[in-house]
């Protein structure tokens, strides 16, 4: 029984880092209606800036997340007006393409930059594990939880409550209506991507202490953080959230109870039945909504 | 009508005459090998070509089908003795069954839905493979294919396999033409230019979707087997997501909707490694910089692209 | 119509590209190399390649071999087999090397192994893969101590200190599979139950549940079977479920950067490792100490980097290879007779007899155990 409360605690680990992920693809989704294929490798660039920054150089923490933050918002911001801007033929499968292109593209200047090796990170606080009924849980993912939240949160505020974040919902919904009203849509794109990549590199920031950070670390968080958004219902930032924590637990639950061999499969699994069965995802409204 | 299908058999000559020509002439197998790889490369982009071109479905799992070939064969030539040939049919026959199982709800799908699923598939076969261990040597592989032999050939590397895998591709070629010279062609072009239009004058698109569906993957399932008794070994990661990516890479710099892009895309994928070789550590940068560079610039293809610089260059003189 | 001819033009444009060839200079002696330098098996092949690349140039200064001067052509597999069987392809045909050395896994040298046989061109693996030269095919050998040894000095000291039941838990890729095989065929023999298998995958960001599980079965000792970065993980995730038992890795992990990355986790870890890595400890008898310390002043001075033991494993391919090319005059079959006449040649990775039923010439002896203590190595007794 005490073997559950522990695969529950990893569940949130995991979890937590796929929520944090899946909130930024989210948030893309729901103000241009891309999906990024390359979010994964934006996360380990921040993760790897990180660790150039705080680790390498010894700057104080603050100031190193504030530079792992800002490599990635830039990055996004040439990403975006460089490769999907001058795209000629914007439909789906040229996108899609192009943000692949762009993950290996980038995967491969990391590999240049910071070579093959894996590099470790210390936590944030303390190492040391926390005991709550005979499991325990790392004070990092308490971190990471709250990341995920914060971010969620701020962005849903963004995106409702301020007027930038009202005209970029606005471009999403109709982009020549939003024109028409006056909302630089090409400003507001770059803006998209910026907070979009920002909040990937974020994620790495903070994953970066519990995993161990390398070039080839993006690929698979990317793919499993795109399963948790649809599992959760793309453009639904709070659905991003639900999504990457049951995706988590569920796969720990799976490692710990039935067979940690087809882990990696569980993730898949869900994500066509979602698409079979409730292709808008668990958390999305009938009606298609945004948030 | 005649004359377009005069010039059809002169382009299959020309192709049957080059494929012949250097297959006799060379006598370094090191080349010959590279294009016994060109080959089964062709017709993994041959099959997503029909898919991606013409029904417009993008498919980042393709190279499942590439896997359920192989490894189809592996194990029942391998593992139970049945004879090659046969194993080929079983191994088609595999991969259309899975493609109609899992093309049937997955199809429903579109834009990034039916990318992610296709994503899906494609992972989820390439962990089933991994962890069947017993059935299919697990991650470490699966040794002991047999050579593949008919009557007193035995198709080795070299000579003999590059012309099985070419005639092959010649006969895939074909098959390919016709089908878009048919019927079921124009309804796919109908597709491709517009598909709620394609619906309306009642062509049944789920179908044509789902068919070609099966049809690429049997074309996988062809190149796999082809892989298979080639190398005589295979093992999970040849057949995983980054493959996929690599057909989908070859498809569109060729060209969708062109059957010639295939070989085009085929070659320029298997060859540039080999250029490159000097600059391993560039490669994947490279890889990944062509891919964004032709989809921004040129979403036709490369043919196309060149083609329209050619012609806004001539148009510029004037 | 015009787009075909276009398209015929690029690819006659391509292929003009391939048929640019080098010339072969007829006194040198041409040896391939493939290793995986990028790809998730750098770590094994980026140390080899180096190695490989420093010996020839050693070996060239002081005059080469019987007159002849060495040329290494050195491919990249990127871990990749199809990609593995198109360098032995261009190495065999276009390069005409008269013999092989690598790959560094087990999945490319399989595939490379039919093509290498077929052309009768010697080949020294330093893949770990005991599949790889059993059965024995005259034309292989290889160079890393297979896992079998490895299990075998493992469940030597457990049975040594009395561990009776034992949890494992192996990586998802061939290293893993091969180490969970030799885990379990071998345990009866050494008196240990196996009482959970677990696994989990390379780039994993956490194995608590596997651990939990593991935990809560009750073992007097944990296995993990894996390559850098996961293993590290794992040693985290024991350290953090505040699990005692003692944890055993294998000889995947035996480089500094295994430390590193654990932290004050890997302390109490044991291994198997070859003595490369401990070879300030080593006895000033051993017959391998100085090999060992010559081996890591080159290495430190040409690439200011530390050796780990997996370079050892083509330091020996090479060394092999020098002393099986001694009097063959570049005839393949007589480097392959010479290579398979090899007795007591005391490498990095151990001492090497090989006969005509071990192409692999290693015994128990190529492992030392240690337990990681304060951040170092330290020889267990």
């Amino acid at each position: 029984m005490q073997e559950i409360v522990q695969y529950l605690f990893s569940g949130i680990t995991t979890g937590a880092v796929y929520a944090v992920i899946a909130v930024g693809l989210s948030m893309l989704y729901s103000s241009t209606e891309l999906i990024n294929f390359a979010h994964g490798e934006f996360v380990m660039i921040g993760a790897l800036v990180m660790v150039t920054l705080w680790v390498h150089l010894g700057l104080p923490l603050p100031v190193a997340v504030a530079g792992a933050v800002a490599a990635g918002c830039v990055l996004g911001i040439v990403f975006e007006r460089f490769a999907i801007r001058t795209a000629r033929n914007p439909e789906p499968i040229t996108l899609i393409i192009i943000t692949v292109g762009a993950g290996i593209f980038l995967k491969g200047a990391a590999m240049i930059v910071w070579g093959k090796d894996p590099f470790s990170m210390p936590s944030f606080s303390s190492h040391e594990s926390i005991e709550i009924f005979g499991a325990a849980l790392l004070p990092q993912s308490i971190w990471i939880v709250t990341a995920a939240l914060v971010l969620a949160g701020g962005i849903h505020l963004f995106l409702k409550q301020t007027l930038t974040g009202k005209a970029m919902v606005a471009c999403a919904v109709n982009k020549k209506a939003a024109w028409l009203s006056g909302i630089p849509s090409e400003k507001m794109g770059i803006l998209a991507f910026g907070i979009s990549t920002g909040c990937g590199a974020i994620a790495g920031i903070f994953i970066a202490p519990i995993t161990m950070s390398s070039y080839d670390m993006g690929t698979i968080l990317g793919l499993k953080g795109f399963c948790a958004a649809m599992i959760g219902g793309l453009g639904s930032l709070w659905g991003a959230f639900a999504g990457g924590l049951l995706l988590g637990i569920l796969e720990s639950l799976g490692a710990g109870l039935i067979s940690s061999g087809l882990k990696d499969a569980i993730a898949f699994v869900l994500l066509l039945l979602i698409l079979y069965i409730r292709p808008g995802g668990l958390f999305a409204a009938k009606e298609a909504k945004r948030f | 009508m005649t004359d377009k299908n005069k010039y059809i058999w002169i382009e299959y000559l020309i192709f049957v005459c080059a494929v012949s020509a250097f297959g006799l002439a060379t006598k370094n197998t090191y080349y010959l090998q590279i294009m016994t790889f060109i080959g089964i490369n062709t017709l993994l982009g041959l099959g997503l070509n029909m898919l991606m071109g013409y029904t417009g479905q993008v498919s980042l799992g393709h190279a499942a089908f590439y896997g359920i070939g192989a490894y189809t064969t592996a194990i029942l030539s391998g593992t139970y003795g049945l004879n090659p040939w046969l194993a080929l049919v079983c191994a088609v026959a595999a991969a259309v069954f899975i493609a109609f199982i899992v093309g049937l709800p997955t199809l429903r799908l579109s834009g990034y839905y039916l990318a992610m699923g296709t994503l899906g598939f494609g992972m989820i076969i390439n962990i089933v493979i991994r962890e069947w261990a017993d059935l299919t040597g697990g991650a470490s592989g699966f040794v002991g294919i047999p050579v593949l032999e008919a009557g007193s050939i035995v198709f080795m590397s070299g000579a003999s396999y590059y012309f099985l895998v070419w005639g092959i591709v010649l006969v895939a070629m074909i098959i390919c033409r016709r089908l878009l010279a048919s019927r079921m062609g124009r309804a796919l072009r109908a597709i491709h230019d517009g598909e709620n239009a394609a619906v309306a004058i009642g062509v049944n698109t789920h179908l044509l979707k789902l068919q070609i569906f099966m049809f690429s993957a049997a074309l996988g399932a062809v190149a796999g087997f082809l892989y298979a008794h080639f190398v005589l070994f295979i093992s999970p990661g040849s057949f995983g997501f980054m493959f996929s990516i690599k057909i989908v890479t070859m498809v569109v710099i060729g060209g969708m909707a062109s059957v010639w892009g295939a070989l085009l895309g085929a070659a320029v994928l298997t060859l540039l490694p080999e250029v490159l070789h000097g600059f391993a550590e560039y490669e994947m940068i490279i890889f990944g910089l062509i891919l964004m560079l032709v989809m921004i610039f040129m979403p036709q293809g490369l043919t196309q692209g060149i083609m329209d610089m050619i012609r806004t260059a001539r148009r510029a003189k004037s | 119509m015009r787009q075909k001819h276009l398209v015929l033009a690029m690819l006659v444009t391509i292929l003009s590209m391939l048929l640019v060839s080098g010339a072969v200079a007829a006194d040198v002696y041409k040896i391939g190399g493939i290793f995986s330098v990028t790809g998730r098996a750098s770590f094994l092949g980026d140390p080899e390649k180096k190695t490989m690349e420093m010996m020839v140039e050693q070996i060239n200064a002081a005059g080469g071999i019987d007159g002849h001067m060495l040329e290494a052509v050195i491919y990249d597999s990127e871990g990749d087999p199809a990609k593995a069987v198109s360098a032995v392809n261009k190495l065999i045909h276009k390069d005409q090397v008269i013999a092989i050395i690598g790959p560094s896994t087990t999945p490319t040298t399989l595939a490379i192994v039919n093509f290498t046989k077929r052309a009768k061109v010697p080949l020294i693996s330093c893949a770990a893969g005991i599949k790889i030269t059993t059965p024995v095919d005259p034309w292989v050998f290889k160079t890393a101590q297979s896992d079998l040894l490895a299990v075998t000095a493992v469940y030597q000291q457990m049975k040594a200190v009395g561990i009776k039941k034992i949890g494992i838990l192996t990586v998802s890729n061939a290293y893993g599979e091969s180490g969970k095989k030799q885990l379990l065929s071998q345990a009866e023999k050494f008196g240990i139950q196996v009482i959970l298998n677990e696994s989990f995958g390379a780039k994993d960001t956490d194995t608590t549940p596997q651990l939990a599980k593991i935990k809560a079965a009750g073992p007097d000792a944990i296995v993990c079977w894996g390559t850098n970065p996961g293993p590290a993980v794992v040693a985290k995730n024991a350290k953090q479920l505040k699990i005692d038992i003692p944890l055993y890795q294998s000889h995947g992990v035996g480089s500094p950067k295994f430390i590193e990355l654990a932290g004050d986790s890997a302390n109490g870890n044991i291994l198997p490792t070859g003595k490369i890595l401990v070879t300030s400890l080593l006895d000033d008898s051993d017959p391998q100490k100085k090999m060992l310390e010559d081996y890591q002043k080159a290495y430190k001075n040409k690439y200011s980097g530390n050796v780990s033991g997996f370079g050892g494993y083509a330091f020996d391919a090479v060394n092999l290879l020098a002393g099986a090319l001694k009097g063959s005059g570049g005839d393949k079959e007589k480097i392959r007779d010479n290579l398979e006449d090899t007795k007591g040649y005391v490498g990095a990775t151990g001492e090497f007899n090989f006969t005509t039923q071990d192409h692999n010439g290693l015994s128990p002896a190529a492992f030392v155990m240690v337990e990681i203590q304060d951040g170092t190595w330290t020889l267990l007794k």
